[in-house]
C-alpha cells in the first residue's frame, strides 16, 4: 500500500506565498486610497459622511466573529470532534452571508441615492467622485473575497464530511482559514478608511 | 507527520473580545476631530487588530520562523511601495492637477 505523499509545510507555505500577493493586490489599492486622501481631504472627509458607521461596525463585528469561528473550527478538528467543527464552518458561512446582505443594502442605498461611479450627482466634484470609486473598487474586491472564502469553506465541510480531511490531516482546513483571515484583515483596515474618515 | 499545536478555545475567545474591544475604540476615537491624528489613531489601532489575527488566529506565532520573517518582509516591501510613491506624491506642487 502506497501512502500519498504529503507535505503539510510546503502546503502551508504555498498558501502564504499566495496571501503575500494578495496583500500587494489591496497594497495596490490602499496606496491609490492614500494618494487620493492626500490629494483631496475634504472630499474624503464629506464622501465618508455619507456612509453609515452602524452598517460598517456592524459588518466589523460580523468578520470578527467570523474568523473566531473558523480558528475554532480547526481547533475542533484538531481534537477530532467533527461535529463541532463542522456546527462552527456552517457558522462561519452563515456570518460570511450576514456580511453581504448588509454590503447589497448599503450599495444599493447608495446607488438609489445617486452616488455610484460615474453618476451625474458625483460627476460635479472630482474628489467625491475617486473616493466612490475607490469605495465601490475596495469593497467590491474584498466582497469577492468574501464570496470565494466562504465557498473555500463550504468545500473543506465537504472534505470534512468525506473523511478526507480529518484530526490527524487538517492542512486544507487551515490554508482555508488562511484564507478567511485574509478577507478579515483586509476588512480591518477598509473599515476605518472608508467608514471613519469623516 | 506534523506534530500539531492546537490553539485552545480560551485563548481564542480572548483574542476575539479584544479584537471587539479594539473596534469599540476605533470607533469611539472617530468621534473626536483629532485632525490628522485621527488617520494615525485609527491606522494603529487597526495595525494592532492585524497583528492579533496574523499571531493567533493565523498561528504564525507558533510556525516556523522563516514565515514569520517572509512575512515582515512582505510589509517591507509595500512599505517602500507607498513611502516612495510619497516622496513624489507628497513634493509636488499644488498644481491644478
Amino acid at each position: 500500500m502506497h501512502e500519498p505523499h504529503k507535505d503539510y509545510l510546503g502546503d502551508k507555505f504555498g498558501m502564504w506565498l499566495f496571501l503575500f500577493t494578495e496583500i500587494l493586490l489591496f497594497g495596490g489599492l490602499f496606496l491609490l486610497y492614500a494618494i487620493y486622501l492626500h490629494r483631496y481631504p475634504a472630499e474624503f472627509h464629506q464622501g465618508g459622511l455619507e456612509l453609515s458607521r452602524l452598517f460598517g461596525a456592524a459588518n466589523t463585528v460580523v468578520l470578527i466573529t467570523s474568523s473566531f469561528t473558523v480558528a475554532l473550527a480547526i481547533s475542533a478538528l484538531q481534537q477530532g470532534r467533527r461535529g463541532l467543527c463542522q456546527g462552527l464552518l456552517a457558522a462561519t458561512i452563515v456570518l460570511a452571508g450576514v456580511f453581504m446582505v448588509n454590503k447589497y443594502f448599503e450599495w444599493s442605498a447608495k446607488i438609489a441615492h445617486g452616488i455610484y461611479p460615474g453618476s451625474p450627482e458625483l460627476a460635479q466634484s472630482g474628489g467625491t467622485n475617486i473616493y466612490f470609486g475607490l469605495y465601490y473598487l475596495m469593497t467590491g474586491a474584498h466582497g469577492l473575497h468574501v464570496v470565494i472564502g466562504a465557498a473555500v469553506l463550504a468545500f473543506c465541510m465537504l472534505r470534512i464530511g468525506q473523511g478526507r480531511v480529518t484530526a490527524e490531516d487538517f492542512g486544507l482546513l487551515e490554508n482555508g482559514g488562511l484564507y478567511w483571515h485574509l478577507v478579515d484583515l483586509v476588512w480591518i483596515f477598509l473599515f476605518p478608511l472608508f467608514y471613519l474618515i469623516s | 507527520m506534523t506534530h500539531k499545536h492546537i490553539m485552545p478555545f480560551g485563548l481564542l475567545a480572548k483574542i476575539w473580545l479584544v479584537l471587539l474591544a479594539l473596534t469599540g475604540v476605533t470607533v469611539g476615537v472617530a468621534s473626536f476631530d483629532f485632525g490628522y491624528l485621527n488617520v494615525l489613531v485609527a491606522m494603529s489601532v487597526a495595525s494592532a487588530k492585524a497583528l492579533l489575527v496574523v499571531l493567533f488566529f493565523m498561528h504564525l506565532k507558533y510556525e516556523n520562523r522563516v514565515l514569520g520573517a517572509f512575512l515582515i518582509l512582505v510589509f517591507v516591501i509595500l512599505a517602500i511601495f507607498i513611502g516612495f510613491t510619497f516622496f513624489d506624491v507628497a513634493w509636488r506642487p499644488e498644481a491644478g492637477a
